[in-house]
């Protein structure tokens, strides 16, 4: 599987049935991943739902999940202050987790779509917009894999392990959707804002 | 450099000066591949391709990189759109 370019400006790649299997399975996980932080959240107020607040949002327990939500302030902010650039980071996760998550679960079910219709392996064929969602999912679920499986700036560089190691088959699948998002950006002109 | 005279003012507690500019910062990480974060460089900031690479390739050696510069409410909307891009972004005062 690689992309290309299409004439539409869009892109298509031919996929066989474990290339889907393999990116639905990611694309549901991720999507679970990023589900709406309930427990922290009393019943909601109909009117923060509609500003998109989301008042009891605290930065997740998950390593992975915190990469994908993380901070906007490091303790350092403000200087010698951390309590401050604390507060200030829970302030702005409380404006802005809602709207990131729902962002990255549409991205993913761009994806779940877009395989949806192709059943079990044949050509997809994305418009530039769920391009763009494809790129994004690309690189959520790398980053989530990359948390999962402890990848460093050598993972990739050192021989993969062997067959008997639990982390080959997860290594092989985070190296080829590298691979692929490569693949797929250098189908892609930015587009700018 | 020379230390500036010492006026008689009085010590102000105040952590944060309006006056000096905010900055936003893009944190390297082992994952992101390096054409991806030229490609959102220049998607959200507009850079030409030349100075996003140059940003990237900061990035990538020394860390770190500041992508912008600005009030407080505009760094916070850059690191907003730079999370939504997956990269590793936060703002602080110069």
């Amino acid at each position: 599987m690689r992309f290309t370019r299409a004439r539409s400006g869009g892109v298509t790649a031919d996929l066989a049935p474990v290339e889907v299997a393999v990116l639905a399975a990611a694309a549901a996980d991720l999507a679970a991943l990023l589900s709406p932080d309930d427990d922290a959240a009393p019943p909601r107020d109909p009117l923060e739902e509609l500003v998109g607040l989301s008042p009891g949002a605290r930065r997740p327990d998950d390593p992975a999940l915190q990469r994908l939500l993380p901070d906007a302030y490091r303790d350092d902010a403000f200087g010698g202050d951390p309590d401050a650039a604390r507060a200030a980071a829970a302030e702005f996760r409380r404006f802005t987790d809602s709207d990131l998550r729902t962002l990255k679960r549409r991205q993913a079910d761009t994806v779940l779509e877009t395989l949806a219709a192709l059943g079990d392996g044949g050509r997809l064929r994305l418009s530039r917009d769920q391009a763009d969602d494809w790129l994004g999912f690309l690189t959520d679920v790398r980053l989530v894999l990359a948390v999962r499986l402890d990848v460093d700036e050598g993972t990739l560089e050192e021989e993969l392990p062997d067959d008997g190691d639990p982390r080959t088959e997860a290594l092989h699948v985070y190296s080829w959707l590298g691979w692929l998002q490569e693949s797929l950006l250098s189908c892609l002109e930015p587009r700018r804002a | 450099m020379t230390a500036p005279a010492q006026l008689d003012r009085p010590e102000v507690d105040e952590v944060v000066e309006p006056d000096r500019p905010w900055v936003t910062i893009v944190w390297d990480d082992p994952v992101n591949l390096m054409s991806y974060v030229t490609h959102v460089l220049m998607e959200l900031f507009g850079y030409p391709r030349a100075e996003a690479h140059r940003l990237m390739l900061q990035v990538h050696n020394e860390g770190k990189a500041v992508v912008s510069s600005g009030t407080r409410e505009q760094m916070e909307r850059d690191v907003t759109r730079l999370h939504a891009k997956g990269l590793w972004a936060t703002l602080q005062q110069d």
